[in-house]
């Protein structure tokens, strides 16, 4: 091989090389930094994953909102319809944040049961449902469909 | 009748826009000097009827026409006149209409300032612009028709406009903001007909880059003011989001920055030029992927307002053709312009080289995080969000790295430098912005941390380099003004763009390291203090406002127990759509801001809770932004740009074809 084509392999080589690096390295950090939407029923049936950051989205149940007395910690469940989970958050809350409105929650999943929230977002405008949140809703519904075909035999 | 007059005034300019961009280009082609001169005419025809067709629009808001189901759906008779005026771009169709508006003054003002240009440069550009400006005239009149109308069952009044909007920032935002996006299109325009007619010379490049700059000026100011408006408007007090909306206006403006870069080396040393080329070609089809992802819905954020499927159809068959067709020319012909020499790599080719690549990386890893949860999700990986940590990983580093490389890069000689002169100066810049920025850190009493100290040296280091170039460059025989005032507009452009980058990473890193933000929870008569300040809380009342009521808090400020000012934040409540809206409310300064907003009611004895904030240095970023563009304008306006395009004319028309020389 002569010198220079020689040169300009090892350059291609050391080009592709370093790319690649520096594209896994992106996708690396990449997989670090995602995070998935669970339903409140994937939650339940244990298909999240504890202690990594997700988000988890529904209507906020009526009732269940309470605030602590003396701090800005703020209690609520959020709700697919076929099940709910508890979130605990301290903070300001959105300013479209209601009982029986959609909220989407980004934290971590505990062992105790509670979702720990570090971000709230309510929709923006009246009209307005998470899209993620509207398909959770729509599996609720097709899972709650299915179990009572399922026990309409049994009546 | 006004309706009916606007839909049909942005037919024509459809027809015209048909006639400017088929009668030219085939012109060009044929060589037939008639078909290519009426370029100029069709352009200002197309941009009198848009023109008109959006005072139509503009006309029905302001006359609370509710039968059109455009303004029904964003405007209201309470609505004071300026925000009924500003509502007109509030939405999608209004937002399109306007930005064809903005490609034909665009279009325009190529027609109007083209005289020194060859005639065939003219018409082709022309021709190119009215094939992007057919595309939008379709897609606004096929699926977003502003002029639609509510008839029979026209409701008595509008249902307001977005309170989001409702704002002077909201006002001027996105009309600058297209200004920078459209403004791309002319580059756009010049590469293509670049790689059409075959010719790509230093002349080129000098038509070439003022528009540029133009476009560039323009989205910076409109990137600037959206995230100052996010700031104040948006009620928790953060400047930057990397939210998708964000980044599909800086991935253009960081391609175009690339642009403007690499057409320095396209005009002095006729370098790079398909590199260049290719820059315009995506700096283009960037700003349209951000239409196409803030316009068709696939977003779901504040901007985000249509959601309709059958337009994001059209916008990527439209992103399909405009990019696939720019590339496959580019393919075609872009060896013809492609031109080879050789440099040294300490030169200022090679650094502005450096620079292109790290601005091309930074756009990739930014499209990676903005796209990946758009594939995630129709690929069935499930719904996934990018957070800031992934952007902000990848983005400081090499906003850093850019930095190190500009001042001396700034200050380069063309193709070779004496290595061991630079070096020994860069030693020298290096301990003295490392001690400068350590004991900034320390006299100010706020503490030393570690990454603030590097990015505030970085800052250092490209003010010292700067300067120091200005002092060497401004000696002059006749004294130092006469000196500095030899130097060219490019040159001060230049200047001031940089320490605009050196002033907006100062304030990045003082806000984002040495801010106090405080969410608390206060009754009436309690105080917290942050830092210096101490805040009382005064209670809330109740206020009127001219379509909302509001409930208005009182701050007061202390400063050792002298008082020093008075916050008024606000919790709106719009009565006609039923939106809330909190209004924050910030005493600014060149050194801190302090920002109060209203968070909720507890509803317990008075109490609130409340964001109190203290940010030093936040104002510095976009200062930043304004000085970066103040140099864009500065180098736009060198005075080379107009004399020697008239030089290059005679020139040109007598070596048609021929490569003007390059230095």
């Amino acid at each position: 091989m002569k010198k220079a084509r020689k040169q300009r392999l090892l350059l291609v080589i050391f080009i592709v090389v370093v790319a690649s690096l520096g594209v896994g390295l992106v996708l690396y950090a990449l997989r670090d930094n995602i995070n998935l939407f669970y339903s409140p029923l994937q939650v339940q049936s244990g298909e999240a994953p504890f202690d990594t950051r997700i988000r988890v989205g529904g209507e906020v149940v009526t009732g269940s909102f309470s605030r602590a007395s003396d701090s800005l910690i703020a209690t609520f469940a959020v709700t697919d319809g076929a099940a709910q989970v508890p979130v605990q958050y301290q903070g300001i809350l959105p300013d479209l944040f209601a009982e029986g409105e959609d909220a989407v929650a980004v934290g971590r999943w505990s062992r105790e049961g509670v979702f720990e929230a570090e971000e709230v977002m309510a929709k923006h405008d009246e009209e307005y449902t998470p899209p993620e949140v509207a398909e959770a809703r729509e599996q609720a519904e097709k899972v709650k469909a299915g179990a009572d075909q399922s026990k309409r035999p049994d009546n | 009748m006004i309706a009916e007059l606007g839909h049909f005034t942005l037919i024509l300019a459809l027809c015209l826009a048909l006639a400017q961009a088929v009668v030219p280009l085939f012109g060009a082609a044929l060589n037939n000097r008639l078909w290519m001169t009426t370029a100029r005419s069709t352009a200002c025809g197309q941009f009198v009827f848009v023109a008109i067709s959006f005072i139509c629009l503009t006309l029905l808001f302001i006359n609370d026409d509710f039968s059109v189901r455009y303004v029904a759906d964003n405007s209201n008779s309470l609505l004071p006149i300026y925000y009924k005026i500003s509502a007109v771009w509030a939405a999608h169709e209004g937002s399109l209409l306007l930005w064809v508006l903005i490609l034909a003054g665009w279009t325009l003002a190529v027609a109007l300032f083209s005289r020194t240009l060859p005639l065939d440069m003219v018409a082709r550009v022309l021709g190119v612009l009215g094939l992007v400006s057919i595309g939008f005239y379709l897609f606004v009149l096929l699926t977003s028709n502003p002029f639609e109308r509510l008839l029979p069952f026209s409701p008595p009044d509008g249902s307001d406009l977005n309170p989001l909007l409702q704002d002077v920032g909201l006002i001027i935002h996105p009309p600058i903001l297209y200004m920078g996006y459209v403004g791309f299109s002319v580059a756009f325009a010049f590469a293509l007909a670049a790689l059409m007619s075959g010719r790509m010379d230093a002349a080129w490049a000098r038509w070439t880059r003022p528009w540029t700059n133009a476009a560039w000026v323009f989205l910076t100011l409109g990137i600037a003011l959206g995230s100052w408006w996010a700031y104040y408007e948006l009620g928790w007090g953060g400047w930057w989001f990397w939210d998708p909306v964000e980044n599909a206006s800086f991935m253009p403006w960081l391609a175009g920055t690339a642009l403007m870069h690499s057409l320095s080396v396209a005009e002095k040393r006729g370098l790079f030029r398909s590199w260049t080329l290719l820059l315009a070609i995506l700096s283009f089809s960037l700003s349209l992927l951000g239409t196409f992802l803030v316009r068709s819905g696939v977003l779901t954020s504040v901007h985000a307002f249509a959601s309709d499927p059958e337009r994001g159809v059209f916008i990527l068959i439209f992103l399909a053709l405009v990019i696939g067709g720019s590339l496959l020319l580019f393919a075609l012909r872009g060896s013809v312009v492609a031109r080879s020499a050789s440099f040294d790599w300490c030169s200022r080719e090679a650094f502005l080289l450096g620079n292109n690549v790290l601005l091309i990386i930074a756009m990739a890893i930014i499209l990676l995080g903005t796209l990946y949860p758009l594939v995630a999700d129709m690929a069935g990986w499930g719904k996934i969000s990018v957070g800031p940590p992934y952007f902000n990983l990848f983005f400081v580093p090499l906003a850093l790295m850019l930095a190190l490389l500009m001042a001396p890069g700034a200050v380069m000689r063309w193709k070779t430098n004496e290595l061991s002169d630079l070096a020994n100066k860069g030693l020298l810049m290096v301990i003295a912005s490392l001690t400068l920025a350590a004991l900034t850190l320390l006299i100010a009493p706020v503490g030393f941390k570690v990454m603030p100290w590097l990015a505030l040296s970085t800052a250092y280091w490209v003010g010292l380099w700067t300067l120091n170039d200005w002092w060497q460059k401004s000696e002059s025989g006749r004294g130092r003004w006469a000196g500095a005032r030899r130097l060219r507009g490019s040159y001060y452009g230049m200047q001031c763009a940089h320490l605009g980058v050196a002033v907006a990473i100062i304030g990045v890193a003082l806000t984002s390291y040495y801010s106090e933000e405080h969410d608390l929870r206060l009754g009436p008569g309690e105080s917290t203090s942050i830092g210096a300040y101490r805040f009382a809380f005064h209670g809330v009342i109740d206020v009127a406002g001219p379509n909302y009521i509001a409930r208005r808090g009182h701050i007061e400020v202390f400063r050792e127990d002298k008082s020093l000012l008075d916050l008024h934040p606000e919790k709106r409540h719009y009565t006609v759509g039923g939106q809330v809206m909190t209004e924050a409310d910030i005493d600014g300064g060149l050194f801190r801001d302090i920002y109060a907003a209203l968070g909720e009611d507890l509803k317990t004895e008075g109490a609130w809770s409340l964001r109190i904030y203290v940010k030093p240095f936040v104002r510095w970023i976009w200062l930043g932004a304004l000085l970066m563009s103040l140099g864009g304008i500065l180098a736009m306006l060198d005075k080379r740009y107009r004399r020697l395009n008239r030089a290059s004319v005679g020139a040109g028309r007598s070596t048609r074809g021929a490569v003007l020389g390059a230095d």
